[in-house]
């Protein structure tokens, strides 16, 4: 058994190390992924473009246009008269954004104490709506703060009383962006890998005819798999120590917690995510079905797993899906050891359940695999 | 002479297709069995049960004097394969292919080399021997594939279109290759379209919709046919087929 494991294996790695572009493979993809990935798949809006109506003309119209355009996220695009004019710069998408100034502004401000603009939004891209509503908001409500100070000063500062929030951020204190992502970026990386090339190179027997060779052997289709798994279990792993590397070069990124358990898991996770491609490559006729069967669940995994957007925020049905992918696990042990310095038995249910997934998967798959049809 | 396959009608149906029906006959020791039939008429699906490669519907059969239901695994250490698709490792070179199969077979490692050896200059192909198998001609893969399929010394070995495509000098190289091995006292079980091959085979069996519709030597059958070659004894079994590929 143990030889015929040892002749399986040696078989598996020459293929593995002979297979074209695989090298090219192992060392350019962590390093475009990790360097490309986080500086495009940025949440931080910036260059958001706005389009002013200004009806007013005053001094203070000005001030509040100057303090938005130098706040950094607003680039002003057009400068129109009316509202007719700058709503066609949002159709030919030159604006995002409409601040709308009226009449009378700096008038009704300074008499009357209060004044409405109006603020339209492309809302195409939710996201970006969302976050630039929500800037240019507190730019105005700063705006806001500075007159009312500036106007209430000579009575002294009791008469109103601002209160302003201000928030410590744990375990990423500058909320850089790239803390958040890289780690994930990391995973997804190795999924590829993982449950893709493993299905396809299981597939792959099947197509050219050599695993009905295989099947008139003695051997135990148990070997037979574990000679899928091992080899792209070790070349995910290689790919993951350069990610590692190279997040540590390009972004400073290192685990705040220990590497052996950032290790550990990714093990735990690579099991999991292994067999998974192995149960796929047992539905699959050929490499062409095992593509898009894997493709389908990579999207359903890259999207739900929490890699982009937050599982707490999902539907009660989504979190309970989440809960059987090992990617999203996964994506959250790397965070808390790897941000918070979680220790293992910190992470040890994300653990546990990804081994209990790769037992399910992997036996499904040995079932599901048979010598004779 | 000892029997080493046996089958009793033996039966395999897909949903309401008889692929093959109550299949009976028995082949001997060191014997050369042809196995013809049009396309379609169930050869490949008798050889996969035998080899325990599926899983019959109903009969009985015996390899090598084990149960086709119950002991495929020792089956499958008693016999060879070769596959109407190439079977060998197209990215590993000849050397690794033998090796690797000499090697799951549990052959120790000095005897892995001694086969190498062997087999290589059997085929002459010593200087092939760390070549790609994907950079061999098609003739040189199937004999290779041949002597490969032996390698662990089986009492029975099945061929399943072994010289498809394949020029007739190259096939008639494979053929000297099955009489040696027959000679040295290994069965024979072949499926071919080739009739020129039938007339080298011990016995013959003519498959037509999945029955069995002739059984005996080349020369019997074209007594009791008064044909003049196994082309016409084909032609004249084959033609009353009316099962359509």
């Amino acid at each position: 058994m143990i030889r015929t494991f040892y002749f399986i294996l040696e078989k598996e790695f020459k293929q593995m190390m002979r297979s074209k572009g695989l090298i090219r493979m192992l060392i350019m993809m962590p390093i475009i992924q990790l360097i490309l990935l986080p500086m495009a798949a940025n949440y931080s809006i910036k260059n958001i473009s706005l389009a002013v109506v200004d009806n007013d003309h005053s001094e203070y119209s000005r001030t509040l246009v100057h303090k938005i355009t130098s706040s950094g996220y607003f680039k002003l695009t057009a400068y129109t008269k009316n509202t007719k004019e700058a709503f066609k710069e949002i159709e030919k998408d030159n604006a995002d954004l409409i601040l709308e100034i009226p009449h009378n502004f700096e008038k009704n401000l300074v008499r009357e104490n209060g004044q409405k603009v109006s603020v339209q939004i492309n809302a195409i891209e939710g996201v970006k709506a969302g976050l630039s509503g929500g800037y240019l908001a507190n730019i105005i409500n700063d705006f806001n703060s500075e007159i009312r100070t500036r106007w209430i000063q000579p009575q002294g500062p009791d008469e109103a009383a601002i209160v302003s929030i201000a928030p410590i951020n744990w375990y990423n204190r500058y909320m850089n962006y790239y803390l958040f992502i890289v780690p994930g970026i990391l995973v997804t990386l190795i999924t590829g890998i993982g449950m893709l090339q493993t299905a396809f190179n299981m597939v792959k027997e099947k197509e050219i005819g050599t695993i009905e060779q295989i099947n008139v052997t003695p051997v135990k289709k148990q070997a037979f798999i574990l000679g899928k798994l091992v080899p792209y279990f070790v070349l995910s792993a290689l790919v993951f120590i350069i990610g590692q590397v190279v997040s540590f070069l390009f972004y400073n990124i290192h685990s705040t917690g220990s590497y052996f358990t950032v290790f550990v898991s990714m093990c735990a996770f690579l099991f999991a995510l292994q067999g998974f491609g192995l149960l796929l490559s047992t539905y699959a006729e050929n490499q062409q079905q095992a593509m898009s069967l894997g493709f389908f669940f990579m999207n359903i995994l890259n999207m739900m797993s929490g890699l982009y957007t937050s599982i707490d925020s999902m539907p009660m049905w989504a979190k309970v899906m989440t809960g059987s992918f090992p990617l999203s696990h996964f994506i959250r042990v790397m965070r808390m050891v790897m941000l918070k310095g979680s220790s293992i038995t910190e992470v040890g249910d994300h653990l546990l359940i990804m081994v209990g997934l790769g037992l399910v998967f992997n036996t499904w798959a040995v079932l599901n695999y048979h010598k004779r049809s | 002479m000892e029997t080493v396959i046996s089958t009793d009608k033996l039966t395999k149906r897909f949903g309401d297709f008889i692929a093959a029906h109550e299949l009976s006959f028995e082949v001997g020791k060191g014997e050369i069995f042809g196995f013809l039939g049009a396309n379609g008429a169930g050869k490949t699906t008798a050889m996969r049960m035998l080899c325990g490669l599926l899983m019959p519907s109903s009969g009985k059969a015996s390899v090598a004097g084990f149960d086709v239901y119950t002991e495929t695994e020792k089956i499958k250490r008693n016999i060879g394969y070769m596959s109407q698709k190439f079977s060998l490792y197209e990215d590993l070179t000849v050397a690794e292919n033998i090796r690797f199969y000499a090697g799951i077979y549990g052959l120790s490692f000095s005897d892995i080399k001694r086969k190498t050896d062997e087999l290589l200059s059997k085929l002459g192909m010593q200087g092939e021997a760390k070549k790609l198998v994907s950079a061999l001609p098609l003739g040189w893969k199937q004999k290779l594939a041949f002597s490969v399929s032996l390698v662990h010394e089986p009492r029975i070995v099945f061929l399943d279109e072994p010289t498809g495509g394949v020029d007739p000098v190259t096939r008639r190289q494979f053929w000297d290759l099955i009489y040696y091995a027959a000679n040295s006292g290994v069965t024979v079980f072949v499926t071919t379209h080739y009739m020129d091959e039938a007339e080298y085979c011990d016995r013959v069996s003519i498959m037509v919709d999945g029955v069995i519709a002739a059984l005996d030597s080349p020369g019997n059958l074209k007594k009791q046919m008064n044909a003049p070659d196994m082309e016409d004894v084909f032609y004249q079994l084959a033609r009353k087929a009316k099962r359509s590929e």
